[in-house]
């Protein structure tokens, strides 16, 4: 390959990772993609929420502001299941301890079905259907999507915890887990905006 | 060592010095024949032409519908129609033109074209790209199935609540209509991640995003808007169907719901999709119109600041879709402003393409024909839209003819038109051969004629108060005679389209060869035998201005493209991907085999939404477990993709 | 009633679209079909509906914007049409192969842009200022409205109420309404199912009806005459058959009328139409009211003055005896859909009602 050079101004040729490898991988390219479309939906789902809320005048929200005694506690929850995978895929990426990465994604999958059986209590607690009035079907429906959006993250967690303790990981090769982190990552925010939504702002108001 | 397995010293070298590799790398990229390999097949220029029969084949199915009811409309109170039949047809007609043909015709032009004019071997996510289709096609079938079951979506495309609502509209047919409409929203939405994906990353190396080709801009920045509007329609008509089947209050005012929600969430989708369906369009012409006037495009930067600044506007207009429902008088005002804004990236098209052609030398082949009618149907078309974004004039002019007329303009003009044309200069890349010049100009014109006779009309309709979807109408309204013309040039288009497919289906097996480079055209995809091997490429090129093979002549830059000359990458099936802006050489790419999981996907994913139409939970939940089972498989970390760690050896 | 002339004197730009629309009438082979001759002459009389002549302040307002937005749009489509025949013409070579054609980057022609994009901003500029103007023109009636009325949408006709400080004048009418010229009046419009939209071409814009809101506007006649109108928002099966007519009055004219509408309905006077009342309170009365009478349905039109106006079944028909008849014995037939339903009645009966709904005056 002397030659090279002669012909090939623009072309530095190096040696150059084969595969996908974590952020060089087409798979997280489209990761954020689908990202940037599922934040699209909350939005329109927020929009919708706020919108109604506008047009729908006084009697909109419900009689009785909503409680926070289950909600708050599980946010953190959610927090903290994104910081239990942030430090698995930290464990991979160094390479340091085989086991951190099954344990943080572990520990990630728990936290994020309390997380789920809490929101369903909390949907018990309730006094209104999401066919009684319209800030009920606004409701239900935009925590259900979150809830829905939770129960797939834990479903690619799994995969990921099942892939890495057959080894296929390693520091060099661990584009899912990449990918599959960067996700749940991402339904966590989306619960702030829509727990602030739900919750908070009436207290504002 | 662990690195050797993860890097590898790309091979360069040439055709002259490999005579072998063109054989080694068919081998390894070819799909097998037969049945299976149809299905399976993640070859983008099988699945882009899968994409572009298919589209053409609801394009023919629309205009069937069209013509039907142009017959019911020929006279005053003419009776060949019910009105029910008369609704669901003009229905049909507005989904299956705007969503069955308009996008997925330049998906597949895209799709063909984007790893040819890129210099690449494939599309980021091959089996997503098959995918893609597949959900399309289901998508399509499954809104059609209600044509079986006598239950067709009939109220209208854009399809207002609460008429939408069960009290009004209690049969099946908008529950057709609704899935139909979130299924072919995925379809939609894998499709746009993936052009994102491959122009982002699998360019040749050298081709900075200032040498993208300007079709590749078009669809590139329309997915990026698919990807922001697709959720609103997927949303809109989940709610709906939420309302229609589970009681739920989003839509229904008794219950103190808001009818007007779905005219934002629809139209906050639907005007960003007007340009969605046009803007590759008027990509391919910015990049052929050129060819055929033996110059480059005059302005290409302001032209591709042009396409993105339409996309961005587009997203800030939707209201002028709203006028007449009561809105306050500054929000009217707001929403007119934008959309006159908006009118000044297309007037810079419109003068890049005038300008080209009097600094050029056309050349007047049938596709440039169909370029120089696109122009002046764009400017009609675009004009009329005008019209109706002053709110004043719109309350007059909307719901009329006027307003068909106008999207007919823009629609056939800038979709249809550039499309013909489209397919008139890229043909014989796809085929090998060439359409019939002969047979090519009779079609343009007749379809030109027919067209205009159509539609040019309906302006007049329009102003003299004729409202849309009518089934019938007075004869003391006084809208007969031009009806009858308009129906008459109706027909002569339809002939003209005819006069189109008979030459493709004629030149597809006894046209003139046509060789590489027909055109003498300066893109890559002209650098490849046609049709195109299923590797593309056998050396990936490297890519030094924008019109590699017209460099010598335009003495463009300083550097020289390299075609003859370039990375190997035969190691089972490889591509090169490169940094998003400068395009460097960064990684290569394993690339998949051809796979049947995306048919049976899709099939399966059939299955669910046919579930969610029966309210059958147990189908629904059963096809949904099957979904979930088949994306893992799908996804399965494979060490052959080199997804995963290889194992250590040495 | 006096028909209004064809165009409004000094509007010498209709002249070129009635050019046109005559030549594509000839064009088709067949002649412009006007009023049908049992009804009364519409205005204008050629297009009812069309909006390039205008009859009403507000449509006066619109019409002037309008035109001078067709005339730009047709200035603009010939230069652009012009410059590429001419670009072609000039530029191009019969013949001409691409392969045989040198490529060369001669001139680089963006001035073509900057001038072009230049020249469309400025007229985009002058669009948006107009446009601005004439809706605050329009936004607000010039004076005070003499009369509100009430306008609600239903599938597939119009309910008109016309309010009044003193409740005993207020009264409905359906399809057909009477207003004074000369003064603006308002219209609170609403819907009883689905969205419709209200509009009257030669007088103004149009307004959508919405479900749970009110949409206020209103219009000025400066011309007696009848206007027609159209639902013009899909509502469903019959949404091409949901017309109203406008008909302005002078002042006294519409004193008279709207005195005749406030009063209930004439009792019958002779058996056959008492027998017809009687049948119809008993067959019709759960959907139409007539004032004076028990039946006071709201399901459907009412039919108090019915013989008042021309047209029934929201502009389908012209209100003649055999029309009449013919619609209630068989409305399903002839407006399919219509939420009146086929009603059994034995020949008497029906003669009875036909009879009764005749002395309707
Ligand atoms: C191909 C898709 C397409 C495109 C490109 C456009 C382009 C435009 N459209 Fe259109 N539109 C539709 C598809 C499209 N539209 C459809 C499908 C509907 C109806 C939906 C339904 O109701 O069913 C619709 C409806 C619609 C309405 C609502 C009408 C109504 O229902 O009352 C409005 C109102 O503002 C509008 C405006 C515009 C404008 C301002 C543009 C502009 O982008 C046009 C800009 C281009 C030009 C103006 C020409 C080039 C410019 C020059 C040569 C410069 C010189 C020009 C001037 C100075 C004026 N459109
Ligand atoms: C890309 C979009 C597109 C295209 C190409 C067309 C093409 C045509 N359209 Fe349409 N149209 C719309 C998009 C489009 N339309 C939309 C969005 C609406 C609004 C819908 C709504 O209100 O909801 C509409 C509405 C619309 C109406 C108004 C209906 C109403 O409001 O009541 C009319 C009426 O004339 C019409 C006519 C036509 C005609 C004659 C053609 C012609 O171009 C068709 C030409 C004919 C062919 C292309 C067919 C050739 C084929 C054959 C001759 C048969 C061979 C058959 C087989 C082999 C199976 N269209
Ligand atoms: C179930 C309700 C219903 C019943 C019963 C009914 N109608 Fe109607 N009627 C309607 C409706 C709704 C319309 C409006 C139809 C339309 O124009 O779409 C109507 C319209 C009419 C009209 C036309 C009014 C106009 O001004 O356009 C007449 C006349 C009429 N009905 C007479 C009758 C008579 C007579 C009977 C009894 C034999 C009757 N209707 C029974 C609902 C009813
Ligand atoms: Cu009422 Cu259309
Ligand atoms: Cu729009």
């Amino acid at each position: 390959m002397a030659d090279l050079a002669e012909h090939e101004e623009d072309i530095v040729v190096e040696p150059m990772p084969v595969g996908s490898a974590g952020r060089k991988s087409s798979g997280w390219y489209g990761m954020l993609a689908l990202i940037v479309t599922e934040g699209s939906l909350f939005v329109y789902l927020l929009f919708s929420f706020y919108y109604s809320w506008i047009w729908g005048g006084d009697g909109f929200l419900p009689g009785e502001r909503p409680s926070l005694w289950l909600s708050g506690p599980d946010t953190v929850i959610l927090i903290l299941s994104s910081v239990a995978a942030w430090w698995g895929e930290r464990g991979v990426k160094q390479g340091r301890r085989g086991w951190q990465l099954p344990l943080g994604i572990a520990i990630a999958i728990v936290l994020g079905i309390v997380f789920l059986v809490v929101q369903l209590y909390e949907w018990k607690d309730k006094t209104f259907a999401i066919d009684t009035s319209p800030y009920g079907s606004l409701y239900f429906t935009i925590t259900g999507f979150h809830m829905a959006h939770v129960a797939v993250g834990v479903l690619v967690l799994l995969a990921l915890f099942v892939w890495a303790l057959l080894g296929l990981f390693d520091p060099r090769r661990h584009a899912p887990v990449t990918i599959g982190i960067i996700y749940w990552h991402f339904v966590d925010v989306v619960w702030l905006f829509i727990f602030f939504t739900f919750y908070i702002t009436p207290y504002l108001s | 060592m662990a690195t050797a397995d993860y890097e590898e010293m790309p091979q360069i070298s040439s055709l002259a010095d490999d005579p072998g590799l063109p054989e080694r790398l068919q081998k390894i990229w070819e799909t097998k024949p037969g049945l299976y390999g149809w299905i399976a097949t993640v070859d983008h220029k099988q699945i882009g032409i899968k994409y572009l029969v298919t589209a053409f084949a609801f394009l023919l199915l629309g205009g069937l519908e069209a013509l039907v009811m142009r017959v019911q409309l020929a006279q005053p109170g003419e009776r060949v129609l019910s009105p029910e039949q008369y609704d669901e047809l003009f229905s049909m007609h507005g989904i299956t033109m705007i969503f069955l043909y308009a996008l997925p015709v330049l998906s597949g032009f895209s799709n063909f074209l984007f790893p040819l004019v890129l210099g690449s071997r494939d599309m980021a996510f091959p089996r997503l790209n098959a995918f893609s289709y597949w959900v399309y096609l289901a998508a399509g079938l499954f809104m059609y199935a209600s044509f079986l079951v006598g239950a067709v979506p009939n109220d209208g495309w854009f399809n207002y609540a609460p008429y939408s609502l069960k009290t009004y509209n209690p049969g099946p047919n908008m529950d057709f209509y609704a899935l139909g409409m979130i299924f072919l929203g995925i379809s939609t939405t894998v499709g746009a991640a993936n052009f994102i994906v491959t122009v982002m990353r699998l360019r040749a190396p050298g081709m900075s995003i200032n040498r993208i080709p300007i079709l590749v801009w078009g669809t590139t920045t329309i997915s990026v808007g698919v990807l922001f509007a697709v959720p609103a329609v997927s949303l809109a008509f989940f709610l709906l169907w939420c309302d229609r089947q589970f009681g739920t209050h989003f839509y229904n005012a008794d219950s103190g719901g808001q009818p007007l929600l779905w005219q934002h969430l629809f139209w906050m989708f639907a005007h960003p999709w007007v340009y969605i369906i046009v803007l590759p369009a008027m990509g391919m012409v910015s990049d052929a119109l050129p060819i055929l006037c033996r110059r480059p495009l005059v302005g290409y930067t302001v032209v591709v600041l042009g396409t993105v600044l339409t996309m961005v506007l587009g997203f800030g207009v939707w209201v002028h879709h709203m006028f007449a429902v009561g809105l306050p008088l500054v929000a009217s005002s707001f929403f007119s402003g934008a959309s006159f804004i908006i009118t000044i990236p297309s007037a810079i098209a419109v003068f890049a393409w005038v300008a080209t052609i009097w600094t050029g030398r056309p050349v007047f082949t049938t596709a440039f024909h169909y370029f120089a009618a696109f122009i002046v149907m764009f400017v009609i078309g675009g004009v009329s839209g005008v019209m109706t974004a002053a709110v004043p004039a719109d309350l007059e002019l909307t719901d009329t003819y006027f307003v068909v007329a106008h999207i007919h303009y823009v629609l056939i003009g800038i979709n249809l038109f550039g499309v013909l044309g489209a397919l008139y200069f890229w043909f014989p890349k796809m085929s090998g051969r060439l359409l019939d010049e002969r047979w090519g100009k009779w079609g343009f014109w007749i379809t030109f004629i027919g067209f205009n006779v159509a539609f040019l009309p309906m302006h007049l309709t329009g102003l003299m108060g004729m409202p849309r979807r009518v089934y019938t109408y007075p004869a003391e309204a006084g809208w007969g005679p031009i009806n009858l013309l308009s129906t008459a040039g109706a027909f002569l288009l339809a002939i003209g389209i005819l006069v189109v497919l008979a030459d493709v289906i004629r030149s597809h097996r006894t046209g003139v060869f046509a060789g590489p480079n027909p055109w003498d055209a300066p893109t890559l995809e002209w650098s490849i035998p046609s049709p195109p091997p299923p590797y593309n490429f056998a050396l990936i090129p490297a890519v030094a201005s924008r019109h590699p093979l017209w460099e010598d002549r335009l003495q463009e830059g300083s550097g020289r493209s390299q075609l003859d000359r370039g990375f190997v990458l035969d190691d089972g099936k490889e591509t090169l991907a490169t940094t998003v802006l400068d395009a460097e050489p960064d990684i290569i790419l394993k690339m998949p085999e051809d796979s049947p999981w995306p048919f049976i996907t899709a099939l399966v994913m059939c299955a669910l939404f046919t579930g969610m139409l029966l309210q059958s939970v147990w189908v629904s939940a059963a096809a949904g477990v099957l979904i979930l089972l088949c994306i893992l498989f799908w996804l399965w970390p494979k060490r052959r993709l080199l997804q995963v760690a290889r194992p250590q050896h040495g | 009633m006096m028909p209004g002339p064809l165009h409004p004197p000094g509007h010498l730009a209709v002249a070129p679209v009635l050019a046109m629309a005559a030549w594509l009438a000839l064009a088709a082979g067949a002649r412009a079909q006007t009023t049908s001759p049992e009804v009364a002459p519409l205005t204008p009389a050629q297009w009812p509906m069309n909006y390039w002549s205008a009859f009403g302040t507000q449509a006066h307002a619109i019409n002037g914007l309008l035109w001078g937005l067709i005339w730009l749009s047709i200035i603009v489509c010939v230069l652009i049409a012009v410059l590429v025949v001419a670009g072609i013409a000039i530029r191009g070579r019969r013949g001409r192969q691409p392969a045989t054609t040198p490529v060369e980057r001669s001139g680089n022609g963006m001035a073509w842009i900057y001038i072009g994009v230049g020249l469309s901003t400025l007229v985009l500029v002058v669009y948006v200022g107009w446009t601005v103007a004439t809706m605050a023109g329009i936004a607000r009636p010039p004076a005070a409205p003499a009369l509100t009325i009430d306008v609600t949408a239903h599938q597939w006709w119009w309910e008109f109420r016309y309010e009044d400080p003193d409740t005993s004048k207020v009264f409905a009418t359906a399809n057909e309404i009477h207003i004074p010229v000369g003064v603006p009046v308002s219209f609170k419009v609403t819907t009883a199912d689905v969205i419709h939209s209200f509009w009257v071409p030669a007088l103004g814009g149009k307004t959508d009806t919405i479900p749970g809101r009110t949409n206020t506007m209103w219009l000025e006649a400066d011309k007696p005459g009848i206007y027609r109108g159209q639902c013009s928002e899909y509502c469903g099966e019959q949404h091409a058959q949901m017309a109203l007519r406008i008909v302005a009055d002078t002042p006294q004219d519409f004193a008279v009328w709207r005195s005749k509408q406030v009063a209930a309905a004439k009792p019958p006077t002779d058996d056959m139409t008492k027998a017809g009342l009687q049948r119809f309170q008993l067959r019709c009365g759960a959907c139409h009211t007539i004032r004076g009478t028990p039946a006071a349905g709201a399901v459907g039109p009412d039919l108090t003055h019915l013989m008042s106006r021309t047209t029934i079944a929201a502009g389908m028909l012209a209100n003649t005896p055999a029309n009449l008849g013919g619609w209630i014995a068989n409305p399903q037939s002839i407006k399919p859909g219509a939420l009146m339903p086929n009603i059994e009645l034995s020949g008497p009966e029906l003669q009875a009602i036909e009879t009764y709904l005749r002395t309707l005056e």
